[in-house]
């Protein structure tokens, strides 16, 4: 008996890590990236694991899928490390939400209500101990709320540990291999043309992150609605003697993500700009400025790197899972702002809709169906 | 009988004009446009990606058959502010322009000496020219006298929720100018658009009240019956305010009762 082979679109961490959970299944995998494995919006993500405090408006259906995948991360950082022998950098530091301009407190106070009505698990934090726990904070931040479990990951360690996982399981991993075709009869999909070459496929998932959108053979109608929010970044380099930051910390402008290692990442632009990576003076302007007006510290740090990535983001921010209108083509894109964060949930739910055809509850929500 | 709005010839039945920025994702923004029943939706040119391909913001509102009012925020001079209107108009296929520069980073007040001389150049290149302005009603003579096709005075400074902080101006630009008048910049909630329907106002532009709320949909909703509320009044007319009370039913005459004893 010949078992069927999985072939994969895209080399992010859904793709990689959906990839490893089929592999320990004993399934074949094929994964295609066309550039470097895991260099899109996975490098150039933050690493936050943030579904309390990214909760927004309008998008409360969301929140379950979020969390649920929240809850799985140290186990899944753990399972990870134990395999590949690798760390990620999965470090429990908590996230800060402050405001540095007096005039933004009614929007910290809007957003602390906002995330209480839905029972979020955020504290008020007043000045005193706001200091204490950032003590090189602005001293014009007078309030900020905090949340306990949000936590952070270094994201390019996990693309390494996954990418490494794979290999251990035996995924066939082929980087610069370009889909630039997608042959379909009778809806099945039955070859992908990758650099040129016609290749005979069983099952097909699209996890090609702000690309997926995009591919070529297939038509509007099929693609999922998944298009790119630019966003630009930058890392600076913190005194480990003396560290400006602690806690991830959210301004209303942007966020900070300190690195085990004194790293600072800070994001990020939203910008609606296409496939246009180019690094602008008013964006950086805008990061260093929002930064600086927190904490003015950073005057003397190194800035060690800037980078621009693509969010695949689909019509309502929530990820698109599952079955397609393709028969043998299933979908796991349109992650937005949160694919770091989904991705043990996200790996789960699309191996078992692939390896055992019935997709879990927790991710009925978001087929492609519901913008039919 | 038809209360319509009309701007530069075309005609809506929606007097709210709405903002596509800051909203928690498309969807919502979709959603709140469908319940506030808006019509014309400003985008601004320097924050989207123009090559426009099936995803993007324009073409999700112009496949909703919405009136695209592009804007330019962003934009400190003239002369900046027509070679993004240029922009606009090559991009979008449309010469309407909601004409926005900015005279101050800290307050986003605008720069009425820019403004004038920017919508000059535009009414000559033919463009529809809807001027963000300061309530001033001698700048917004003079943007009428410009050739602008309405004007836009603000109620209070961009983003700031704080209403309309100077009724007496508004008044006075209503009494004297016979151009749509549209409330630009500073509703907060639902009673802000009511209060400028009744003092007169042909309709209103808002975004971040609706966007930034915490039910998009629901506070557009609210809008289109606070406005509706407003203009009604306004067309009905108000009594006039009187220091004393006047009784609505008639205190002379009363029938009395008979006390038995």
């Amino acid at each position: 008996m010949t078992q069927k082979t999985i072939h994969i679109i895209g080399g992010g961490v859904a793709g990689l890590a959906i990839a490893w959970r089929l592999a320990q299944k004993n399934i074949r995998v094929v994964l295609f990236d066309k550039s470097e494995i895991g260099r899109g919006a996975s490098w150039a993500a933050a690493g936050m694991l943030a579904a309390v405090i990214e909760a927004e408006p309008g998008e409360d259906v969301l929140i379950p899928f979020v969390l649920q995948s929240q809850t799985m991360w140290p186990n899944f950082a753990a399972e990870l490390q134990h395999y590949t022998g690798c760390d990620v950098g999965y470090r429990e530091t908590g996230t800060l939400f402050i405001a540095p301009e007096r005039d933004d407190e009614g929007q910290l106070k809007q957003r602390y209500d906002f995330l209480k009505a839905r029972n979020l698990p955020v504290e008020w934090l007043d000045r005193a101990t706001l200091r204490k726990r950032e003590p090189f904070l602005s001293p014009r931040v007078t309030y900020g709320f905090y949340s306990g479990q949000d936590h952070q990951v270094d994201n390019r360690a996990l693309v390494d540990a996954l990418h490494a996982a794979c290999k251990k399981a035996g995924v066939e991993l082929h980087a610069h291999a370009d889909v630039q075709d997608i042959k379909i009869s009778n809806d099945r999909i039955t070859h992908l043309i990758v650099n040129g070459e016609s290749i005979a496929v069983d099952d097909v998932l699209l996890a090609a992150g702000a690309w997926s959108g995009a591919i070529n053979g297939l038509l509007q109608n099929v693609l999922p609605p998944v298009f790119p929010i630019k966003g630009q970044l930058l890392a600076l380099q913190m005194d480990m003697r003396l560290p400006l930051l602690k806690h991830v910390m959210w301004t209303p402008q942007v966020y900070l993500v300190p690195r085990g290692d004194g790293r600072l990442i800070v994001g990020a632009t939203v910008e609606d700009k296409g496939f246009d990576s180019t690094l602008t003076a008013g964006g950086i302007l805008h990061l260093l400025r929002e930064t600086w007006e927190a904490l003015p510290g950073i005057e003397e740090l190194p800035l060690i790197e800037s980078w621009a990535g693509f969010r695949p983001t689909s019509r309502d921010d929530a990820p698109i899972l599952g079955p397609s209108s393709i028969k043998n083509l299933s979908f796991a894109t349109g992650q937005h702002r949160h694919g770091i964060l989904m991705t043990p949930l996200l790996a789960a739910t699309i191996c078992e809709y692939i390896s055992e055809g019935t997709l879990p509850q927790i991710a009925a929500p978001f087929t492609v169906a519901r913008f039919k | 009988m038809s209360d319509q709005l009309t701007i530069a010839g075309k005609s809506f039945t929606s007097r709210l004009l709405i903002g596509s920025s800051m909203y928690p994702n498309q969807q919502v923004m979709l959603d709140s446009i469908a319940a506030s029943g808006a019509q014309i939706v400003t985008v601004a040119i320097r924050r989207i990606n123009l090559q426009g391909q099936h995803l993007s913001v324009q073409s999700l509102l112009a496949e909703r058959n919405l009136t695209l009012l592009p804007n330019t925020a962003g934009c400190y001079t003239a002369e900046d502010a027509v070679f993004t209107a240029e922009l606009a108009r090559e991009a979008l296929q449309t010469n309407w322009v909601k004409l926005e520069i900015i005279g101050d980073r800290e307050t986003l007040l605008p720069d009425a000496v820019e403004l004038i001389r920017a919508a000059e150049i535009l009414v000559k290149k033919g463009f529809a020219v809807l001027p963000y302005c300061s309530d001033d009603p001698v700048a917004c003579q003079r943007l009428v006298d410009a050739g602008c096709a309405a004007v836009m005075p603000l109620g209070s400074p961009i983003g700031s929720g704080q209403g309309i902080l100077n009724l007496y101006n508004l008044d006075i630009i209503r009494s004297r100018i016979s151009l749509p008048i549209i409330l630009d910049a500073g509703i907060g909630t639902a009673s802000d658009a009511t209060l400028a329907m009744e003092h007169g106002c042909d309709g209103i532009l808002l975004n971040t009240a609706i966007a930034k709320s915490n039910n998009p949909v629901l506070m557009a909703s609210a809008m289109r019956k606070g406005m509706e509320a407003g203009h009604e009044a306004f067309l009905a007319g108000r009594i006039p305010k009187k220091t004393h009370a006047q009784a609505s039913s008639p205190v002379s005459g009363l029938a009395t009762k008979a006390h038995k004893h």
